[in-house]
Protein backbone atom coordinates (compact mmCIF):
# COMPACT_ATOMS: atom_id res chain seq x y z
CA UNK A 1 0.00 0.00 0.00
CA UNK A 2 1.35 3.80 -0.92
CA UNK A 3 0.14 7.07 0.25
CA UNK A 4 -0.61 8.96 -2.87
CA UNK A 5 -1.95 12.44 -1.58
CA UNK A 6 -2.02 13.17 1.65
CA UNK A 7 -3.93 15.43 4.02
CA UNK A 8 -2.64 18.24 3.03
CA UNK A 9 -2.12 17.37 -0.87
CA UNK A 10 -5.92 16.58 -0.94
CA UNK A 11 -6.92 20.40 0.59
CA UNK A 12 -4.44 21.89 -1.71
CA UNK A 13 -5.76 19.96 -4.56
CA UNK A 14 -9.19 20.78 -3.46
CA UNK A 15 -8.42 24.28 -3.48
CA UNK A 16 -6.79 24.49 -6.84
CA UNK A 17 -10.06 22.68 -8.12
CA UNK A 18 -12.22 25.31 -6.52
CA UNK A 19 -10.28 28.12 -8.29
CA UNK A 20 -10.41 25.86 -11.73
CA UNK A 21 -14.37 25.59 -11.70
CA UNK A 22 -14.57 29.12 -11.02
CA UNK A 23 -12.18 30.39 -13.35
CA UNK A 24 -13.98 28.42 -15.95
CA UNK A 25 -17.22 29.42 -15.15
CA UNK A 26 -16.69 33.42 -14.64
CA UNK A 27 -17.30 32.89 -11.04
CA UNK A 28 -19.95 31.08 -8.78
CA UNK A 29 -23.76 33.03 -10.05
CA UNK A 30 -24.27 29.96 -11.95
CA UNK A 31 -23.15 26.82 -10.87
CA UNK A 32 -24.29 23.71 -8.50
CA UNK A 33 -22.56 21.45 -7.46
CA UNK A 34 -24.09 17.85 -7.09
CA UNK A 35 -22.11 14.94 -5.22
CA UNK A 36 -21.79 11.42 -6.07
CA UNK A 37 -22.58 9.82 -2.56
CA UNK A 38 -20.92 8.59 -0.10
CA UNK A 39 -17.60 10.56 -0.70
CA UNK A 40 -18.46 12.59 -3.90
CA UNK A 41 -20.76 14.39 -1.34
CA UNK A 42 -18.34 15.44 0.94
CA UNK A 43 -15.76 16.88 -1.49
CA UNK A 44 -18.97 18.51 -3.14
CA UNK A 45 -19.50 20.43 0.45
CA UNK A 46 -15.64 20.98 0.87
CA UNK A 47 -15.29 22.63 -2.61
CA UNK A 48 -18.96 24.54 -1.87
CA UNK A 49 -17.16 25.86 1.64
CA UNK A 50 -14.05 26.66 -0.35
CA UNK A 51 -15.56 28.43 -3.05
CA UNK A 52 -18.02 30.47 -0.67
CA UNK A 53 -14.73 31.61 0.86
CA UNK A 54 -13.18 32.82 -1.96
CA UNK A 55 -16.03 34.72 -3.18
CA UNK A 56 -17.80 35.89 -0.11
CA UNK A 57 -21.22 34.19 -1.18
CA UNK A 58 -22.73 31.35 0.62
CA UNK A 59 -22.51 28.07 -2.24
CA UNK A 60 -24.76 25.32 -1.38
CA UNK A 61 -24.19 21.70 -2.97
CA UNK A 62 -25.79 18.46 -3.00
CA UNK A 63 -25.87 14.61 -3.71
CA UNK A 64 -27.38 13.32 -6.70
CA UNK A 65 -27.55 9.21 -6.30
CA UNK A 66 -26.97 6.72 -9.25
CA UNK A 67 -27.92 3.55 -7.61
CA UNK A 68 -31.18 3.32 -9.49
CA UNK A 69 -29.65 3.85 -12.53
CA UNK A 70 -26.75 1.68 -12.71
CA UNK A 71 -26.07 -0.69 -15.71
CA UNK A 72 -25.12 -3.27 -13.66
CA UNK A 73 -27.68 -3.99 -11.49
CA UNK A 74 -28.30 -7.35 -12.56
CA UNK A 75 -24.93 -8.32 -11.69
CA UNK A 76 -24.14 -6.86 -8.39
CA UNK A 77 -26.06 -7.41 -4.87
CA UNK A 78 -28.50 -4.30 -4.40
CA UNK A 79 -26.93 -1.46 -2.88
CA UNK A 80 -28.21 0.66 -0.46
CA UNK A 81 -30.36 4.05 -2.10
CA UNK A 82 -28.88 7.27 -1.00
CA UNK A 83 -30.27 10.24 -0.57
CA UNK A 84 -30.74 12.69 -3.48
CA UNK A 85 -31.10 16.44 -2.64
CA UNK A 86 -31.22 19.37 -5.21
CA UNK A 87 -29.99 22.81 -4.22
CA UNK A 88 -33.59 24.73 -3.99
CA UNK A 89 -31.53 26.66 -7.03
CA UNK A 90 -32.61 23.75 -8.97
CA UNK A 91 -30.47 22.52 -11.96
CA UNK A 92 -32.21 24.15 -15.20
CA UNK A 93 -30.45 25.86 -17.28
CA UNK A 94 -27.59 25.49 -14.29
CA UNK A 95 -23.31 24.76 -14.14
CA UNK A 96 -23.42 21.70 -12.66
CA UNK A 97 -20.29 20.17 -11.34
CA UNK A 98 -20.41 16.63 -10.73
CA UNK A 99 -17.67 15.88 -7.96
CA UNK A 100 -16.76 12.12 -7.73
CA UNK A 101 -14.24 10.64 -5.42
CA UNK A 102 -12.48 8.42 -7.94
CA UNK A 103 -12.79 8.43 -11.84
CA UNK A 104 -12.28 4.92 -12.89
CA UNK A 105 -14.67 2.90 -15.58
CA UNK A 106 -16.63 5.99 -16.35
CA UNK A 107 -20.26 4.49 -16.07
CA UNK A 108 -20.45 5.71 -12.39
CA UNK A 109 -20.83 9.04 -14.25
CA UNK A 110 -22.97 7.28 -17.28
CA UNK A 111 -25.33 6.71 -14.35
CA UNK A 112 -25.17 10.03 -12.99
CA UNK A 113 -25.54 11.92 -16.39
CA UNK A 114 -28.67 9.77 -16.67
CA UNK A 115 -30.23 10.20 -13.18
CA UNK A 116 -29.38 13.94 -13.50
CA UNK A 117 -31.35 14.39 -16.90
CA UNK A 118 -34.36 13.36 -15.06
CA UNK A 119 -34.40 16.37 -12.71
CA UNK A 120 -33.75 19.12 -15.57
CA UNK A 121 -31.94 19.99 -18.19
CA UNK A 122 -28.50 22.34 -17.03
CA UNK A 123 -26.77 23.65 -19.49
CA UNK A 124 -23.49 22.75 -18.91
CA UNK A 125 -22.41 19.56 -17.24
CA UNK A 126 -18.58 19.30 -15.84
CA UNK A 127 -16.96 16.96 -13.55
CA UNK A 128 -14.55 17.51 -10.77
CA UNK A 129 -12.79 13.94 -9.52
CA UNK A 130 -10.20 14.08 -6.75
CA UNK A 131 -8.40 10.80 -8.24
CA UNK A 132 -8.48 10.12 -12.00
CA UNK A 133 -6.98 6.64 -12.25
CA UNK A 134 -7.75 5.57 -15.67
CA UNK A 135 -9.12 2.59 -17.31
CA UNK A 136 -11.56 4.42 -18.89
CA UNK A 137 -14.40 2.25 -20.77
CA UNK A 138 -16.63 4.69 -21.66
CA UNK A 139 -15.73 8.53 -23.45
CA UNK A 140 -15.71 10.35 -20.56
CA UNK A 141 -13.44 12.65 -18.96
CA UNK A 142 -13.07 14.92 -16.22
CA UNK A 143 -12.79 18.67 -16.24
CA UNK A 144 -11.18 19.31 -12.92
CA UNK A 145 -8.49 16.15 -11.49
CA UNK A 146 -7.24 16.58 -8.12
CA UNK A 147 -4.30 14.04 -9.43
CA UNK A 148 -3.88 11.71 -11.92
CA UNK A 149 -3.05 8.28 -10.65
CA UNK A 150 -1.41 5.48 -13.07
CA UNK A 151 -2.65 2.47 -11.82
CA UNK A 152 -3.02 -1.12 -12.95
CA UNK A 153 -6.59 -2.56 -13.29
CA UNK A 154 -5.72 -5.26 -10.33
CA UNK A 155 -4.98 -2.52 -8.14
CA UNK A 156 -7.61 -0.40 -6.01
CA UNK A 157 -7.55 3.31 -5.12
CA UNK A 158 -8.66 3.88 -1.66
CA UNK A 159 -10.13 7.26 -0.82
CA UNK A 160 -10.54 8.32 3.36
CA UNK A 161 -11.95 11.34 4.16
CA UNK A 162 -11.75 13.18 7.49
CA UNK A 163 -15.73 12.97 7.64
CA UNK A 164 -16.47 9.44 7.45
CA UNK A 165 -13.06 7.50 7.69
CA UNK A 166 -11.27 9.70 10.62
CA UNK A 167 -8.95 11.03 8.42
CA UNK A 168 -7.77 12.46 4.59
CA UNK A 169 -5.88 10.23 2.49
CA UNK A 170 -5.42 8.87 -0.86
CA UNK A 171 -3.50 5.32 -1.17
CA UNK A 172 -3.14 2.80 -4.06
CA UNK A 173 -3.09 -0.61 -2.91
CA UNK A 174 -2.30 -3.80 -4.45
CA UNK A 175 1.07 -4.09 -7.19
CA UNK A 176 0.86 -2.76 -10.67
CA UNK A 177 1.40 -5.88 -12.34
CA UNK B 1 -32.66 -12.19 -1.25
CA UNK B 2 -34.40 -14.21 -3.30
CA UNK B 3 -37.96 -14.12 -2.76
CA UNK B 4 -40.23 -12.74 -0.02
CA UNK B 5 -42.35 -15.34 1.26
CA UNK B 6 -43.18 -14.61 4.66
CA UNK B 7 -41.78 -12.27 7.46
CA UNK B 8 -40.69 -15.08 9.85
CA UNK B 9 -38.23 -15.72 6.91
CA UNK B 10 -36.73 -11.87 7.18
CA UNK B 11 -34.05 -11.10 9.68
CA UNK B 12 -34.48 -7.89 10.98
CA UNK B 13 -31.59 -6.28 9.27
CA UNK B 14 -33.15 -6.87 6.22
CA UNK B 15 -36.58 -5.76 7.00
CA UNK B 16 -35.19 -2.23 8.04
CA UNK B 17 -33.61 -2.06 5.07
CA UNK B 18 -36.18 -3.12 3.34
CA UNK B 19 -37.35 0.23 4.59
CA UNK B 20 -34.95 2.28 4.37
CA UNK B 21 -34.79 2.07 0.77
CA UNK B 22 -38.74 2.61 0.43
CA UNK B 23 -37.86 5.64 2.66
CA UNK B 24 -35.37 6.73 -0.06
CA UNK B 25 -37.97 6.04 -3.09
CA UNK B 26 -40.50 7.47 -1.50
CA UNK B 27 -38.35 10.68 -2.02
CA UNK B 28 -37.93 9.57 -5.20
CA UNK B 29 -41.70 9.64 -6.22
CA UNK B 30 -42.63 12.87 -4.20
CA UNK B 31 -39.91 14.72 -6.88
CA UNK B 32 -40.30 15.62 -10.24
CA UNK B 33 -38.97 11.62 -11.60
CA UNK B 34 -41.88 9.52 -10.91
CA UNK B 35 -40.12 6.80 -13.40
CA UNK B 36 -36.92 4.78 -12.64
CA UNK B 37 -34.79 3.20 -15.74
CA UNK B 38 -33.69 0.29 -12.34
CA UNK B 39 -35.95 -2.83 -13.78
CA UNK B 40 -35.80 -2.22 -17.22
CA UNK B 41 -36.14 -5.06 -19.21
CA UNK B 42 -37.65 -7.10 -15.95
CA UNK B 43 -40.93 -8.85 -16.64
CA UNK B 44 -43.08 -9.32 -13.34
CA UNK B 45 -45.98 -11.00 -13.38
CA UNK B 46 -49.21 -10.61 -11.07
CA UNK B 47 -50.68 -14.32 -10.64
CA UNK B 48 -54.05 -13.31 -8.94
CA UNK B 49 -55.78 -16.61 -8.08
CA UNK B 50 -58.34 -14.45 -5.35
CA UNK B 51 -59.45 -11.40 -5.42
CA UNK B 52 -57.74 -7.85 -4.65
CA UNK B 53 -57.53 -4.30 -5.59
CA UNK B 54 -55.48 -2.70 -4.21
CA UNK B 55 -52.37 -5.01 -3.48
CA UNK B 56 -52.27 -5.88 -7.17
CA UNK B 57 -52.58 -2.34 -8.28
CA UNK B 58 -50.17 -1.08 -6.21
CA UNK B 59 -47.69 -4.18 -7.17
CA UNK B 60 -48.52 -2.85 -10.72
CA UNK B 61 -47.54 0.61 -9.94
CA UNK B 62 -44.42 -0.20 -8.40
CA UNK B 63 -43.43 -2.64 -10.80
CA UNK B 64 -44.20 0.48 -13.47
CA UNK B 65 -42.34 2.55 -11.89
CA UNK B 66 -39.28 0.96 -12.01
CA UNK B 67 -40.19 0.82 -15.68
CA UNK B 68 -40.30 -3.29 -15.58
CA UNK B 69 -42.66 -5.15 -17.62
CA UNK B 70 -45.96 -6.01 -15.77
CA UNK B 71 -48.62 -8.97 -17.21
CA UNK B 72 -51.69 -9.44 -15.06
CA UNK B 73 -52.44 -13.20 -14.82
CA UNK B 74 -55.49 -14.04 -13.23
CA UNK B 75 -55.69 -18.12 -12.65
CA UNK B 76 -59.44 -17.86 -11.27
CA UNK B 77 -62.07 -20.15 -12.75
CA UNK B 78 -59.57 -23.07 -13.15
CA UNK B 79 -61.21 -25.94 -12.55
CA UNK B 80 -58.02 -28.04 -11.94
CA UNK B 81 -56.86 -29.08 -8.40
CA UNK B 82 -54.90 -26.50 -6.51
CA UNK B 83 -51.52 -28.02 -7.22
CA UNK B 84 -51.36 -29.20 -10.48
CA UNK B 85 -53.14 -25.53 -11.62
CA UNK B 86 -50.05 -23.47 -9.95
CA UNK B 87 -47.75 -26.11 -11.81
CA UNK B 88 -49.09 -25.45 -15.16
CA UNK B 89 -49.20 -21.88 -14.56
CA UNK B 90 -45.80 -21.62 -12.94
CA UNK B 91 -44.13 -23.26 -15.95
CA UNK B 92 -45.96 -21.19 -18.34
CA UNK B 93 -44.76 -18.32 -16.69
CA UNK B 94 -41.57 -19.87 -16.84
CA UNK B 95 -41.80 -20.64 -20.55
CA UNK B 96 -42.67 -16.64 -20.69
CA UNK B 97 -39.38 -16.04 -19.00
CA UNK B 98 -40.94 -13.67 -16.17
CA UNK B 99 -38.28 -12.75 -13.76
CA UNK B 100 -40.70 -11.98 -10.68
CA UNK B 101 -43.71 -13.46 -9.78
CA UNK B 102 -46.04 -11.69 -6.98
CA UNK B 103 -48.48 -14.64 -6.12
CA UNK B 104 -51.89 -13.96 -4.58
CA UNK B 105 -53.85 -17.42 -3.81
CA UNK B 106 -56.70 -18.55 -1.27
CA UNK B 107 -54.28 -21.89 -0.64
CA UNK B 108 -51.82 -21.06 2.62
CA UNK B 109 -48.19 -21.89 1.37
CA UNK B 110 -48.97 -21.38 -2.13
CA UNK B 111 -46.21 -19.04 -2.33
CA UNK B 112 -43.64 -21.16 -0.56
CA UNK B 113 -45.18 -24.07 -3.27
CA UNK B 114 -44.23 -22.26 -5.89
CA UNK B 115 -40.81 -20.62 -4.85
CA UNK B 116 -39.61 -24.45 -3.34
CA UNK B 117 -40.71 -26.30 -6.52
CA UNK B 118 -38.37 -26.25 -9.53
CA UNK B 119 -41.08 -25.22 -11.57
CA UNK B 120 -39.74 -21.78 -11.83
CA UNK B 121 -36.24 -20.15 -12.20
CA UNK B 122 -37.83 -16.06 -11.32
CA UNK B 123 -38.11 -14.60 -7.84
CA UNK B 124 -41.49 -14.85 -5.45
CA UNK B 125 -43.01 -12.88 -3.83
CA UNK B 126 -46.18 -13.37 -1.55
CA UNK B 127 -49.06 -11.27 -2.02
CA UNK B 128 -51.04 -12.81 0.38
CA UNK B 129 -51.40 -16.88 0.81
CA UNK B 130 -54.80 -17.53 2.46
CA UNK B 131 -55.04 -17.12 5.81
CA UNK B 132 -50.81 -17.34 6.28
CA UNK B 133 -49.44 -14.48 5.71
CA UNK B 134 -48.86 -11.07 3.54
CA UNK B 135 -45.54 -9.67 3.93
CA UNK B 136 -46.07 -6.91 1.94
CA UNK B 137 -48.69 -5.41 3.72
CA UNK B 138 -46.95 -5.76 7.29
CA UNK B 139 -43.82 -4.07 5.74
CA UNK B 140 -45.91 -1.26 4.63
CA UNK B 141 -48.06 -0.50 7.90
CA UNK B 142 -44.22 -0.51 9.59
CA UNK B 143 -43.21 2.03 7.40
CA UNK B 144 -46.35 3.71 8.02
CA UNK B 145 -46.04 3.41 11.73
CA UNK B 146 -42.30 4.17 11.45
CA UNK B 147 -42.79 7.71 9.76
CA UNK B 148 -45.18 9.26 12.06
CA UNK B 149 -44.68 7.80 15.44
CA UNK B 150 -40.23 6.75 14.77
CA UNK B 151 -39.19 9.71 15.65
CA UNK B 152 -36.13 9.16 13.64
CA UNK B 153 -35.14 6.00 14.47
CA UNK B 154 -34.71 2.96 12.09
CA UNK B 155 -36.77 0.16 14.18
CA UNK B 156 -40.20 0.73 16.16
CA UNK B 157 -38.67 0.02 19.50
CA UNK B 158 -40.89 1.08 22.89
CA UNK B 159 -44.36 1.87 20.61
CA UNK B 160 -47.08 -0.18 21.44
CA UNK B 161 -50.01 -1.17 18.89
CA UNK B 162 -53.01 -3.15 18.67
CA UNK B 163 -54.30 -5.52 16.29
CA UNK B 164 -57.81 -5.11 16.46
CA UNK B 165 -60.91 -8.14 14.88
CA UNK B 166 -60.76 -10.89 12.91
CA UNK B 167 -57.28 -11.76 13.70
CA UNK B 168 -58.18 -15.82 12.93
CA UNK B 169 -58.61 -15.24 9.55
CA UNK B 170 -56.37 -12.05 8.66
CA UNK B 171 -52.78 -12.96 7.02
CA UNK B 172 -52.36 -8.85 7.39
CA UNK B 173 -52.61 -9.73 11.40
CA UNK B 174 -50.05 -12.60 11.39
CA UNK B 175 -47.36 -11.04 8.46
CA UNK B 176 -48.02 -7.91 11.03
CA UNK B 177 -47.53 -9.47 14.82
CA UNK B 178 -43.96 -11.29 13.73
CA UNK B 179 -42.62 -8.04 11.60
CA UNK B 180 -43.98 -5.33 14.77
CA UNK B 181 -42.57 -8.08 17.04
CA UNK B 182 -39.03 -8.16 15.02
CA UNK B 183 -39.36 -4.00 15.22
CA UNK B 184 -39.39 -4.07 18.99
CA UNK B 185 -42.97 -2.64 19.09
CA UNK B 186 -45.18 -3.74 21.95
CA UNK B 187 -48.06 -5.98 20.08
CA UNK B 188 -51.92 -6.34 21.59
CA UNK B 189 -54.34 -8.56 19.96
CA UNK B 190 -57.91 -7.55 20.81
CA UNK B 191 -60.58 -9.87 19.38
CA UNK B 192 -63.50 -11.68 20.51
CA UNK B 193 -62.01 -15.55 21.86
CA UNK B 194 -63.67 -17.48 18.74
CA UNK B 195 -62.10 -14.75 16.64
CA UNK B 196 -58.69 -15.84 17.49
CA UNK B 197 -56.32 -18.84 16.09
CA UNK B 198 -55.51 -21.86 17.65
CA UNK B 199 -52.33 -21.13 19.45
CA UNK B 200 -52.22 -17.56 19.68
CA UNK B 201 -50.08 -18.09 22.99
CA UNK B 202 -47.52 -18.77 21.33
CA UNK B 203 -47.36 -15.57 19.11
CA UNK B 204 -44.81 -12.87 20.10
CA UNK B 205 -47.75 -10.93 21.35
CA UNK B 206 -50.22 -10.57 24.15
CA UNK B 207 -54.42 -11.00 23.93
CA UNK B 208 -57.59 -9.08 25.22
CA UNK B 209 -60.96 -9.72 25.20
CA UNK B 210 -61.59 -5.76 26.28
CA UNK B 211 -60.82 -3.10 23.44
CA UNK B 212 -61.61 -0.33 26.02
CA UNK B 213 -59.01 -1.39 28.57
CA UNK B 214 -56.35 -1.47 25.51
CA UNK B 215 -57.26 1.62 23.48
CA UNK B 216 -55.92 4.65 25.90
CA UNK B 217 -52.48 2.84 26.40
CA UNK B 218 -51.36 2.26 22.31
CA UNK B 219 -50.04 4.19 19.80
CA UNK B 220 -51.36 2.88 17.04
CA UNK B 221 -54.85 1.05 16.26
CA UNK B 222 -54.74 -1.26 13.71
CA UNK B 223 -58.23 -2.51 13.15
CA UNK B 224 -58.87 -5.83 10.60
CA UNK B 225 -61.67 -6.34 8.38
CA UNK B 226 -64.03 -8.68 9.54
CA UNK B 227 -63.93 -11.21 6.63
CA UNK B 228 -67.77 -12.73 6.35
CA UNK B 229 -66.37 -14.07 3.02
CA UNK B 230 -64.31 -16.46 4.40
CA UNK B 231 -66.64 -16.83 7.50
CA UNK B 232 -68.45 -20.44 7.31
CA UNK B 233 -70.00 -20.38 11.23
CA UNK B 234 -70.93 -18.23 13.45
CA UNK B 235 -68.27 -16.41 15.09
CA UNK B 236 -70.21 -13.61 16.82
CA UNK B 237 -73.86 -13.56 17.55
CA UNK B 238 -74.63 -10.50 15.01
CA UNK B 239 -72.99 -7.40 13.67
CA UNK B 240 -74.18 -4.83 15.71
CA UNK B 241 -73.19 -6.63 18.34
CA UNK B 242 -69.40 -7.01 17.02
CA UNK B 243 -69.56 -3.51 16.32
CA UNK B 244 -70.47 -2.18 20.05
CA UNK B 245 -67.43 -4.23 21.70
CA UNK B 246 -64.98 -4.42 18.87
CA UNK B 247 -65.66 -1.71 16.58
CA UNK B 248 -63.55 1.60 16.50
CA UNK B 249 -65.78 4.63 16.64
CA UNK B 250 -65.58 8.09 17.43
CA UNK B 251 -66.61 7.58 21.35
CA UNK B 252 -63.84 5.02 21.50
CA UNK B 253 -61.85 7.16 19.40
CA UNK B 254 -61.57 10.16 22.01
CA UNK B 255 -59.75 7.33 24.63
CA UNK B 256 -56.62 7.03 22.11
CA UNK B 257 -53.74 8.49 23.29
CA UNK B 258 -52.81 11.90 21.76
CA UNK B 259 -50.73 11.66 18.60
CA UNK B 260 -52.09 8.26 18.16
CA UNK B 261 -52.90 6.57 14.58
CA UNK B 262 -55.94 4.50 13.13
CA UNK B 263 -54.59 2.01 10.70
CA UNK B 264 -56.63 -0.66 8.54
CA UNK B 265 -55.45 -2.65 5.48
CA UNK B 266 -58.99 -2.15 3.33
CA UNK B 267 -60.79 -3.16 2.18
CA UNK B 268 -63.25 -1.38 5.12
CA UNK B 269 -66.61 -2.90 6.26
CA UNK B 270 -67.34 1.08 7.15
CA UNK B 271 -70.24 0.87 10.16
CA UNK B 272 -68.92 -3.02 11.03
CA UNK B 273 -65.44 -3.20 12.45
CA UNK B 274 -64.57 0.78 11.84
CA UNK B 275 -67.38 3.99 11.70
CA UNK B 276 -67.13 6.18 8.91
CA UNK B 277 -66.08 9.00 11.13
CA UNK B 278 -62.89 7.27 12.47
CA UNK B 279 -62.25 6.36 8.94
CA UNK B 280 -62.13 9.88 7.59
CA UNK B 281 -60.17 11.33 10.68
CA UNK B 282 -57.36 13.41 11.34
CA UNK B 283 -56.03 10.20 12.95
CA UNK B 284 -56.93 7.82 10.51
CA UNK B 285 -53.43 6.91 8.43
CA UNK B 286 -55.27 4.56 5.72
CA UNK B 287 -54.65 6.48 2.63
CA UNK B 288 -51.50 6.86 3.40
CA UNK B 289 -50.93 3.44 4.06
CA UNK B 290 -52.15 3.16 -0.41
CA UNK B 291 -49.38 5.61 -1.09
CA UNK B 292 -46.90 3.89 1.47
CA UNK B 293 -47.96 0.75 -0.15
CA UNK B 294 -46.24 1.62 -3.69
CA UNK B 295 -42.93 2.49 -1.98
CA UNK B 296 -42.49 -0.62 0.02
CA UNK B 297 -43.16 -2.77 -2.86
CA UNK B 298 -40.59 -0.84 -4.83
CA UNK B 299 -38.19 -1.44 -2.40
CA UNK B 300 -39.58 -4.88 -2.28
CA UNK B 301 -39.12 -5.50 -6.12
CA UNK B 302 -35.64 -3.41 -6.29
CA UNK B 303 -34.14 -5.70 -3.29
CA UNK B 304 -35.32 -9.08 -5.24
CA UNK B 305 -34.65 -8.30 -8.45
CA UNK B 306 -31.28 -6.47 -8.58
CA UNK B 307 -28.20 -8.22 -7.71
CA UNK B 308 -26.63 -11.91 -8.75
CA UNK B 309 -24.55 -13.77 -6.68
CA UNK B 310 -21.30 -11.14 -6.38
CA UNK B 311 -21.21 -8.95 -3.34
CA UNK B 312 -18.48 -6.84 -4.62
CA UNK B 313 -18.08 -3.23 -3.82
CA UNK B 314 -16.26 -1.14 -6.34
CA UNK B 315 -15.32 2.69 -7.13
Amino acid sequence: MSVALSAPDIKRALTRISHEILEKNQGASSIVLLGIPTRGAHLAQRIASIISEIEGVEISSGTLDITLFRDDLRLRAPKAIMPTTIPPSGVENRDVILVDDVLFSGRTIRSALDALGEIGRPRTVQLAALVDRGHRELPIKADFVGKNLPTSKSQSVRVLLSEIDGRDEVSIEGEAN
Amino acid sequence: MRHLLSIADLSKIEAISILDTANELARVSDGAVKKLPTLRGRTIVNLFAEDSTRTRISFEAAAKRLSADVINFSAKGSSVSKGESLKDTAMTLQAMGADAVVIRHSASGAAQRLADSQWMSGSVVNAGDGTHEHPSQALLDAFTIRKHLGLGKSDLEGLSVAIVGDVLHSRVARSNVLLLAKLGAKVTLVAPPTLLPVGVESWPASVSYDFDSVIPFVDVVMMLRVQQERMTEMYFPNAREYSRYFGLNSDRMKSMKPGAIVMHPGPMNRGLEISAEVADSSRSVITEQVTNGVSVRMAILYVLLTGGSLEAGGN
